[in-house]
């Protein structure tokens, strides 16, 4: 029965009735036993105690490390890194030991694991509390990589990634965590799969994650404009719905990807460079990209907004495009 | 001098499992230098065959184990087929990892062997983890996680300790202390009492060993795994010893007196220690030859069966990535 939830909420629901349903599923990071810095583990500790909903000493790489171990062992650990910024300190845990292990032991081993890392920019939280990372994860063989969007995906790729035997690295934005919106549990998630926004066949718009938020927004302001635009959020960056993305651009023509994250070497220039490789002669106009500057995220806000991807800025260069 | 009530069936399998350790790193020395079919980088650790046959025979077949680049010694000890060894550090189809690892990332689940490390310290927090899971499972293995004395100065030798201890989990830290860093002396690089004192600062029982003695450590580790098997609470164990070798096979170790280091190998061989140990218990030097020539040839043997294997085929570089977004369907 589809029910309201917050994103946050969505998640949390989704957490609770996997370790409810595998006694392997089990939690670890600081302060979870408090209910986790936004509160996405409440209530867990008191419902499962603190062996499965364990806190954790301020050691970002022991946590990853540990929950890999545990991991290996037969356990399914979901881990929270409390900011995407403070996984960095965890970065050889993750991309050297997690993301290679099933391959370099020749298939020995498994990391069914789950990576919470909230990710992105709210208010003036600065350089060290406001990143988004997700390109780097794309980059690396043996990661899965998810951005949901919506309470709906939130609730669904959750399970989902709970569910996989391979390490998934879950990027939830901290600037959605109060959104509501309905949430049908029966909906499952297929990895890969894009998520239509908004239909429209005179351009496409490739986002994911909170700026896909936006991008729904843009296009209703441009609906009303007689411009119909089909967004798409991917959803997950690996896999990513290709065919989902060329199908739209051989109908639309114009392709406008946008991320909050930096442009530059951002998974932006692989939509934008995929498409290209595979639709060459299909344009009506050069694709185009949004992204944030290549500079780092200020305190003060008025600072801090020159470097949003915003609803306008979406609108502006998609009017562009179909001029 | 030995003892009256010596042991020496288990004298003589440590001896056994010594031996067999470095015949096969003189194996796959050969293999690297003579044969040139070693292509990647191998360390030996020829000179602390103890500790690894020394703490290992106090672990049962389903506990785990975790080691380093270093970590030929460990893994045989804890039961892996040399040949498929050998196969891996030739990068064979029938290799342990499929010839996909190679010596630094040897691996043998079958055995509770969950992986040598390329990265220096990071099995520490792994291995915690391992027992951290065990917990969780609730059963009664343990965890026994070997580096080196270079680990400490990196922060998971911290992290990882002070989780074991914070969570008590069943885990024996094993730091063989060879000295050196890669090519720089420990001790040039590290900040006060060493090893053992750090882990006892973290409240961790600790105990330091002559790590050539392999009775010694054999007896430690013993008692420190019954006391790990009962109480569920973390220990560690700094075993002293010396790297006979080079960093790596074809490093010459040209930053250290020859005549040093020679000295250091006539005076204090574990190997050698320990066929004097036997010999004091009335074994024959006939005996003990038979043991070193056994373990010659077992491992000529695997040298060979390795050499007789096939590559991987080229299409299972796509294999075990990963199952969602596999290679295997999509590599770009």
């Amino acid at each position: 029965m589809t029910r309201s939830m917050t994103y946050a909420g969505a998640a949390l629901e989704a957490l609770r009735e996997a370790m409810q349903a595998d006694p392997k599923v089990w939690c670890v990071g600081e302060d979870l036993g408090r209910g986790g810095v936004f509160g996405q583990y409440k209530g867990l500790r008191e419902e499962f105690g603190e062996l499965r909903v364990s806190d954790a000493p301020i050691s970002e790489a022991a946590i990853m490390a540990a929950a890999f171990g545990a991991a290996m062992v037969g356990t399914r650990p979901v881990v929270e890194m409390r900011f995407a910024d403070f996984a960095l300190c965890a970065t050889d845990e993750l991309i050297n030991q997690i993301a290679k292990a099933r391959f370099m032991f020749g298939g020995q081993s498994r990391a069914p694991m789950v990576i919470r890392k909230p990710m992105g920019m709210w208010r003036s939280s600065a350089a060290q509390h406001s990143q988004s990372l997700e390109s780097w994860y794309a980059h690396i063989p043996g990661l899965v990589v998810a951005v949901p969007s919506t309470p709906q995906d939130n609730y669904a790729m959750m399970k989902a990634a709970i569910a996989a035997d391979d390490p998934v690295v879950y990027l939830e934005h901290k600037n959605i965590w109060a959104n509501e919106g309905p949430v049908d549990p029966d909906e499952t998630y297929s990895w890969g799969t894009a998520r239509q926004r908004h239909a429209g066949s005179d351009l496409t718009i490739v986002s994911w994650s909170d700026c896909a938020n936006r991008a729904e927004l843009a296009a209703k302001t441009l609906a009303a404009e007689g411009i119909g635009a089909e967004v798409i959020d991917l959803r997950s960056l690996w896999p990513w719905d290709k065919q989902a993305v060329l199908d739209s651009v051989a109908r639309s023509g114009r392709l406008l990807v946008a991320h909050e994250s930096v442009a530059v070497g951002g998974f932006g220039a692989e939509v934008v460079a995929t498409v290209c490789e595979r639709l060459g002669g299909a344009f009506k106009a050069a694709p185009r990209r949004l992204g944030a500057p290549r500079s780092l995220i200020p305190y003060a806000p008025n600072l801090e907004d020159q470097l949003r991807v915003t609803t306008d800025m979406i609108v502006t260069t998609a009017r562009e495009l179909c001029q | 001098m030995t003892a009256a009530n010596y042991d020496t069936a288990r004298g003589t399998a440590l001896l056994e499992m010594m031996e067999r350790i470095r015949a096969f790193e003189r194996q796959a020395e050969l293999a690297a230098i003579r044969d040139q079919l070693v292509l990647g980088a191998i360390h030996l650790s020829l000179g602390q065959e103890a500790s690894a046959a020394g703490v290992i025979a106090a672990l049962r077949r389903d506990d785990l184990l975790l080691s380093t680049h270093r970590g030929h010694g460990h893994t045989l000890a804890k039961g892996a087929d040399p040949t498929a060894m050998m196969a891996e550090l030739l990068g064979r189809e029938t290799g342990c990892c499929g010839g996909k690892g190679g010596s630094m990332h040897i691996a043998d689940f079958d055995v509770g062997m969950l992986g040598a490390n390329g990265v220096v310290s990071a099995n520490i927090p792994i291995g915690a983890g391992a027992a951290h899971g065990i917990k969780l499972l609730g059963d009664d293995r343990i965890v026994v996680n070997f580096f080196g004395d270079g680990a400490i100065n990196r922060g998971p030798f911290l992290e990882g300790l002070n989780w074991a201890a914070v969570f008590e989990l069943p885990v024996l830290f094993v730091c063989e202390d060879n000295e050196w860093s890669a090519t720089t002396r420990t001790a040039t690089m590290t900040a006060g009492a060493g090893a053992a004192a750090r882990a006892q600062s973290l409240g961790l029982r600790s105990e330091s060993v002559d790590g050539n003695d392999v009775e010694a450590v054999a007896d430690l580790a013993r008692d420190l795994v019954d006391a790990i098997r009962n109480s569920r609470q973390p220990a560690f164990l700094h075993a002293r010893t010396f790297r006979q070798s080079g960093h790596t096979y074809f490093d010459p170790a040209s930053y250290r007196s020859q005549a040093e280091t020679q000295a250091r190998i006539d005076a204090d061989d574990p190997i050698e220690r320990q066929r004097e140990t036997l010999q004091g218990a009335g074994l024959a030097k006939d005996q003990l030859d038979a043991i070193r020539q056994a373990a010659e040839a077992e491992m000529v043997a695997a040298l060979e069966a390795a050499k007789a294997a096939a590559f991987p085929p080229d299409e299972s570089v796509f294999a075990d990535v990963q199952d969602i977004g596999s290679p295997e369907r999509e590599a770009f």
